[in-house]
C-alpha cells in the first residue's frame, strides 16, 4: 500500500521509510512563523532566552501584520519588544510593518517550497499547501518551546482526497469552490485530517490554489495540499525562488484515503457563507438584496493580484453605492504595487473605496473597519464568526472578490454574473 | 463544582474575542473576557474545579491560545465535548488543561445531573452512569504531567 502526501513527508522528515496513520513522529520544522503575537511568545521565555538563546537564528519568520500600524500604545509596545528580540537574537527573517500579511510574505519570499514543513502560530498557516508544503497552525506556547528546542511532535493524519474536475463557469471563483466544499463537509468535516486536491488542477491558478488551501482550517484540516506542476514552477520562476524537483513530495497512486469526494467545477455557482459559521453556505441568489453597510476586498484569502483585477474590472468607471462603504486591503506591498501599476487600485479608489495598508486589517476585529451593532459586512476573508469583526451584534458574510465587487455597486448582495459580461 | 453546557462549533471568537488578542496575554488580563460573547456570566461565575460540557468542534477557528490559558488559570478541571478542533486540542494540552472527547457523556448530561471525573481511571460518571475515555498518547501525557509544555521544555533544557 502506498503513502499519502502527509505520510510521505512526515516519514522523510522523521527519518523513517514509512509511517502509519495515527503514529506520532518527532520533526524539526524548516521554519516557525509568528507575527504580532511574537511579543507574547517571547514574553513566556524571557529567562530561558537569556540563559540558552534561540536554537536557530534562521528558524523564525516574523512578520508584523496583525495590527499595523500600531493602533494603541500597547500594540506599539508589543512591536517594539519584537524588534528588540530580533536584534538581540540576530533573527534572520524579520519583516516589519507594510511588507504584507504573514502568509503572503512566506509565500512570496520563497520560504514555502515543496517538501518543507512550516508550523506557525496562526491557524491559516495551512495556506502553503498551495505549493506542496506541509504547513499547519500551532499555539503560542508551542511556538515558544520551538524557539528554544527547534523540534516538536506531529500525529500522522488520515487523508481526504478531493478531486476537482473541469473548469469553473464565468463569474464563479476558487472561493466558491472552497466555500462549497466546506458547506458540504461542515466546519469539522476534516478535523485531525489532511486534505489532498487532485484532478484538473492545471485549470487553477496559483492564486486560486492559495485561496483554497488558506481555508483548509475552516473545515478543521491539519493541512490542505496541492500537487506541484508547471503552474507552480512558473510561480517560482516569476518570484526568483529556487526550485528543486527532487524536493517535490506527492501521494502514491495507491495511497489509502478515508474519504474521497469529487466535484465537477463547471456545475458550481457563486455562493456565500452566511453568519455565523463558515459552513452556513448558500447560493448567492438566495441572499440577493440583503443591504450591506461595509464591503471588504482583500486579506490572506483574497488579497492577491487576480482578486484586485476581477474587482477592478467590475467596478472601473462606476461608483460604489452611497449606502455602503468599501475597504480594500492588498495582501502584500508587492501586490499593492503591482495593482497600482496596473491601475486596479486607482479604479477602485476612484469609485469610492478606502485603501488600507497591507496587513490583516478589519479581518480580526482589532482595528480598522470595526463594525457597529446591527451592521452587515460582505467580506472576502475566511471567517464570519460572531464577534469576529469586533462586534458580536454585527453580521459578516463571506464571498468571492467578484461577488464583493458586484455587491459594492448596488449596496446589496448581488450575483456577480449580472456584472460580468 | 458547577457544570457549564454549550452547543456545537463553539469557536475561538466566542471563547475569547479577537479584538483582545494583542492587548491581553497574561492570565489576569484574559480572565475577565473568557467566553464573553458566548456567556456573559461565565467569567464571574466560574470557579476552580468546574467542568464544561460541549458539542462538536469545540475551539474551532483561530490558533489563539488565550481561551485554553484562561480556562486553565481559573481552574476549569476539564472540558468534555463530542469533538475538539485540532489546534485547540493541542493548545489545551500545552497549557495542561484536560480535554475529554466523550459524546455519550455529553448526551447524558442534563441540567443538575451529578458529574464525577476520575482522570486516573479514565472515567466520567454522569447521573450515576460511567463512561470511559481513552488515555492520551505518551507524548501528550508527558506534557500534561509536567504541568504544560513550558514547564516540560524548561525541564528538558535543564537536563540537557
Amino acid at each position: 500500500m502506498g503513502m499519502t502526501f502527509a505520510q510521505k513527508i512526515l516519514a522523510h522528515k522523521s527519518g523513517q521509510d514509512t509511517v502509519k496513520v495515527g503514529q506520532i513522529v518527532t520533526i524539526k520544522p524548516d521554519y516557525l512563523l509568528t507575527h504580532d503575537n511574537t511579543a507574547a511568545i517571547v514574553g513566556k521565555i524571557g529567562d530561558e532566552l537569556d540563559k540558552y538563546g534561540v536554537v536557530r537564528t534562521d528558524l523564525n519568520i516574523i512578520v508584523l501584520d496583525h495590527v499595523i500600524p500600531a493602533a494603541s500604545e500597547k500594540n506599539a509596545a508589543g512591536h517594539k519588544k519584537i524588534r528588540a528580540f530580533v536584534k538581540e537574537h540576530k533573527i534572520e527573517h524579520f519583516f516589519d510593518i507594510g511588507e504584507g500579511i504573514c502568509h503572503q510574505v512566506v509565500y512570496e519570499k520563497g520560504f514555502a517550497r515543496p517538501g518543507r514543513i512550516i508550523v506557525g502560530s496562526d491557524s491559516h498557516t495551512c495556506s502553503y499547501g498551495a505549493v506542496g508544503t506541509f504547513s499547519t497552525g500551532i499555539d503560542r506556547t508551542e511556538s515558544a518551546a520551538l524557539i528554544l528546542m527547534g523540534e516538536t511532535w506531529l500525529k500522522v493524519p488520515p487523508t481526504i482526497k478531493i478531486t476537482l474536475k473541469g473548469r469553473l463557469a464565468k463569474g464563479v471563483s476558487a472561493k466558491d469552490i472552497i466555500l462549497r466544499i466546506i458547506g458540504d463537509i461542515s466546519a469539522d468535516g476534516a478535523t485531525y485530517q489532511a486534505v489532498e486536491f487532485h484532478g484538473d488542477i492545471h485549470n487553477l491558478s496559483m492564486d486560486d490554489r492559495f485561496t483554497i488551501a488558506n481555508m483548509g482550517i475552516e473545515m478543521g484540516a491539519k493541512i490542505a495540499v496541492f500537487p506541484v506542476d508547471n503552474t507552480t514552477k512558473a510561480f517560482f520562476d516569476e518570484y526568483n525562488i529556487p526550485f528543486n524537483a527532487d524536493d517535490v513530495v506527492w501521494a502514491d497512486a495507491d495511497a489509502e484515503y478515508i474519504r474521497e469526494l469529487e466535484y465537477d467545477l463547471s456545475t458550481l455557482e457563486p455562493v456565500i457563507a452566511a453568519p455565523h459559521t463558515v459552513d452556513n453556505v448558500k447560493p448567492v441568489n438566495e441572499l440577493e438584496g440583503i443591504p450591506l453597510d461595509q464591503i471588504l476586498l482583500g486579506t490572506c484569502t483574497n488579497g492577491r493580484l487576480s482578486d484586485f483585477e476581477i474587482a477592478a474590472s467590475i467596478i472601473k468607471g462606476k461608483k460604489i453605492h452611497p449606502g455602503t462603504r468599501m475597504l480594500i486591503l492588498p495582501a502584500s506591498r508587492h501586490i499593492m504595487r503591482e495593482a497600482m501599476k496596473k491601475g486596479y487600485i486607482d479604479a477602485l479608489v476612484e469609485a469610492g473605496a478606502v485603501m488600507l495598508p497591507p496587513g490583516c486589517g478589519p479581518c480580526l476585529g482589532a482595528h480598522q473597519g470595526a463594525m457597529a451593532p446591527g451592521e452587515k459586512t460582505l467580506s472576502t476573508a475566511n471567517r464570519n464568526f460572531k464577534g469576529r469583526m469586533g462586534c458580536k451584534d454585527a453580521e459578516t458574510y463571506l464571498s468571492s472578490p467578484a461577488t464583493v465587487a458586484a455587491s459594492a455597486l448596488h449596496g446589496v448582495i448581488t450575483d456577480p454574473r449580472k456584472e460580468i459580461i | 463544582m458547577k457544570v457549564f453546557k454549550y452547543g456545537d462549533d463553539i469557536n475561538t471568537d466566542m471563547l475569547f474575542p479577537g479584538k483582545y488578542t494583542y492587548t491581553c496575554s497574561t492570565a489576569e488580563e484574559i480572565k475577565p473576557h473568557l467566553l464573553e460573547d458566548l456567556d456573559a456570566d461565565f467569567a464571574s461565575a466560574v470557579q476552580a474545579g468546574d467542568i464544561i460540557f460541549a458539542g462538536n468542534n469545540f475551539g474551532c477557528g483561530s490558533s489563539r491560545e488565550q481561551p485554553a490559558l484562561g480556562l486553565k488559570a481559573v481552574g476549569v478541571k476539564a472540558i468534555v465535548a463530542k469533538g475538539f478542533s485540532r489546534i485547540f486540542y493541542r493548545a489545551s494540552t500545552n497549557q495542561g488543561l484536560m480535554l475529554i472527547e466523550c459524546a455519550e457523556a455529553v448526551d447524558a448530561y442534563k441540567e443538575g445531573a451529578s458529574v464525577e471525573l476520575n482522570t486516573t481511571a479514565g472515567t466520567i460518571t454522569v447521573a450515576g452512569k460511567s463512561y470511559n475515555f481513552p488515555k492520551l498518547p505518551d507524548e501528550m501525557m508527558a506534557i500534561m504531567d509536567a504541568g504544560g509544555l513550558l514547564k516540560y521544555t524548561k525541564k528538558k533544557l535543564e537536563e540537557r
